[in-house]
């Protein structure tokens, strides 16, 4: 990568949760610096602290201490509001069980982060060239429940990538899929990075799905293992 | 998000579980439609009640033996001299017309036809003093009453029971208490009130009924009625007919043995009772609202807790707290107003239906939806569920984005 530029910067990040009397270090300590149009994921046994670094670096979630910068602001001392601000203009979700609103149509699913932005003009045609480029122009006004998962995960990442995201953070995005839909999925994340030059982080624990990207972070214990560069 | 988004959103929701929604709303339904109803038939009976209390004539008084505060030595009845006294223009200048009458129950007869009616003994006057009309014949004459004469009116609810029509009457004879009495005319019918139907009497001379059927002594009288001649001299002439009967009857100070009531006295009497009506129905109102309300936070709860997952996800797409709480609020007030106008057209439906029933009954009486009373049921009932709403949507909006999307 030649830009020097960094969509994610994260110094000495911990994470420490109160179980109780005990107290349980998720993240003891993640820095992790991620340039623009990289295509990075992050892998790690359960309990190695991913999950709690995602919604750290998905702005879902405040560390306990240490400094995060997303697009060079300082996202970790955010109020709750401004964390939803940011998430909405910033940040696109692609969820292992998709969480689409299961009574509206598509569009209205992808219109969902248009709305929440305030912007009420062109969000329909907006949605629509969403759906037409996860190819899924002719379901527009079909519920979840009568899609495919495949189909289904396509909304999201449609729904993912409307406000034009600094980044996609994909969370196990195949796991609910069979094989073939899932690196149908895979693909077509990586085509919206080839495309758009949207960064790309996919969290999960198939190396099948790691070997497709050139940069692996690994947790283990809650601190980064090793920075595999292909 | 603005506010017909938020409207259709919410709406999409509560459709997709019409018949929780259904039977939410239930709570709210019943307490509308009882306000709603019992408030227009409480306006139907009050007018109906003041409208008979004002059919009874006009700036009247009625004047009777005893005192109902206290217990009064030596009480005087009423008499035909009292009843004289009343008519001295300088001691009493305001009076225009006083009516003596006697009063009892008694059965009338006509060819195996019986009735009981009210039974009154009158003067003359009766017939202005009390304002009735007649369908056909006269009122009863001086001569009636100085001959003790067995001459009778018939009201109209009598002539139609023991008839069974109200004219071409005159002539025929009727045994009232077993003796024949001449009927001499018919009266105007006065519609019911809340004295007994006023339709339902037969008017004799007073002389008669004193001696013949009602056996009062000497002469005394029951109820005097007095008509000022204005309103405004109602005040005065309570006054004057009191200092007269003080002075006749000795009384000692303060110790009246006789009670006088005003007209105005008994649509004040009306009022207290509609207003305590009132009251006991906003009690029940206020009930079933809250028991309403009480259901709808219940459920909302219920809600939240099962979209957990979709609260989540619209906070992972960047929607702010006001955004979640402007969602369920909406729900909630929708549900709520949609209660309180399926409650207001059924409160509606349910007064229509007691009007029927009442006008089937030969009761006039109209009840009346008021606009008020359909724009305070609209504004309470969206109260209701704001009110109740407030706590379930503030929990919804107040759940961790990471929390939620982790819920199962």
């Amino acid at each position: 990568m030649g830009k020097k530029e960094n969509v994610i910067l994260a110094k000495g990040i911990t994470k420490v949760y109160q179980m109780g009397e005990v107290k349980v270090n998720a993240l003891s300590g993640v820095s992790v610096k991620i340039g623009r149009g990289e295509v990075v994921s992050i892998m790690g046994p359960s309990g190695s602290g991913k999950s709690t670094l995602m919604n750290i670096i998905g702005c879902l979630d405040r560390p306990t201490s240490g400094a995060y910068y997303l697009d060079d602001h300082l996202v970790s001392n955010m109020t709750d509001d401004q964390l939803a601000s940011v998430r909405n203009k910033k940040v696109g979700f692609v969820f292992q069980n998709f969480n689409l609103l299961s009574r509206s149509t598509a569009l209205i699913n992808v219109e969902l982060p248009l709305r929440y932005a305030g912007i009420t003009e062109g969000r329909r045609e907006k949605a629509v060239q969403a759906l037409e480029s996860v190819g899924l122009e002719d379901r527009l006004n079909h519920k979840p429940t009568e899609l495919s998962g495949g189909e289904q995960q396509r909304v999201a990442m449609a729904r993912a990538i409307i406000n034009n995201p600094s980044m996609i953070l994909a969370d196990e995005p195949t796991g609910n899929l069979d094989s073939k839909s899932g690196r149908e999925i895979i693909d077509l994340l990586l085509n919206l990075n080839k495309e758009f030059g949207t960064t790309l982080i996919i969290v999960t624990h198939d190396p099948k799905i790691a070997k497709h990207t050139r940069r692996v972070i690994e947790l283990y214990d809650g601190l980064v293992k090793g920075k595999k560069k292909k | 998000m603005n506010i017909t988004q938020s409207i259709r959103e919410a709406l999409e929701s509560l459709t997709a579980n019409k018949l929780r929604a259904a039977l939410t709303i239930l709570g709210i339904v019943i307490g509308v439609a009882s306000v709603i109803a019992m408030l227009a038939v409480g306006a139907g009976a009050q007018d109906t009640i003041i409208g008979s209390i004002s059919g009874i004539g006009t700036n009247l008084l009625f004047v009777f033996q005893g005192n109902l505060q206290q217990d009064i030595r030596n009480e005087q009845p009423l008499t035909m001299g009292d009843v004289s006294a009343f008519s001295d223009v300088f001691q009493a200048p305001h009076i225009e017309g006083i009516a003596p009458t006697i009063t009892g129950n008694i059965g009338v007869v006509y060819e195996g036809e019986s009735t009981t009616v009210e039974l009154r003994g009158v003067t003359p006057e009766f017939e202005n003093v009390r304002s009735y009309g007649l369908i056909e014949g006269n009122f009863i004459t001086d001569d009636n009453v100085n001959g003790r004469a067995s001459v009778a009116l018939l009201g109209p609810e009598v002539a139609d029971k023991l008839f069974g029509r109200r004219e071409f009457l005159t002539g025929e004879t009727i045994r009232i208490d077993g003796q024949p009495f001449r009927v001499i005319g018919v009266l105007e019918a006065k519609g019911g009130g809340s004295f007994g139907s006023q339709d339902n009497v037969v008017l004799v001379p007073i002389t008669t009924a004193r001696v013949r059927l009602l056996n009062r002594e000497r002469d005394h009288v029951d109820v005097v009625f007095v008509q000022a001649i204005d309103a405004s001299s109602v005040p005065l002439v309570y006054e004057e007919i009191s200092q007269i009967l003080r002075t006749r009857h000795r009384t000692e100070l303060g110790a009246d043995d006789f009670t006088i009531f005003t007209q105005e006295d008994f649509l004040s009497l009306a009022g207290t009772i509609t207003n305590v009506f009132t009251i006991f129905l906003g009690g029940i109102a206020a009930i079933s609202l809250l028991v309403g309300g009480i259901g709808i936070m219940n459920i909302m709860l219920v809600s939240v807790t099962e979209r957990t997952k979709e609260i989540g996800l619209r906070k992972a797409v960047g929607a702010k707290k006001t955004d979640i709480l402007i969602q369920f609020l909406t729900e909630s007030i929708m549900l709520s107003l949609f209660g309180g106008i399926i409650g207001i057209i059924f409160g509606w439906i349910i007064s229509m239906v007691v009007g029927r029933i009442a006008a089937a009954s030969s009761t006039p009486f109209s009840p009346v939806v008021g606009l008020n009373a359909i724009l305070l049921a609209t504004i309470f009932s969206t109260a209701v569920g704001l009110f109740f709403g407030i706590y379930p949507a503030n929990r919804a909006a107040n759940l961790e984005p990471v929390e939620a999307l982790r819920y199962e």
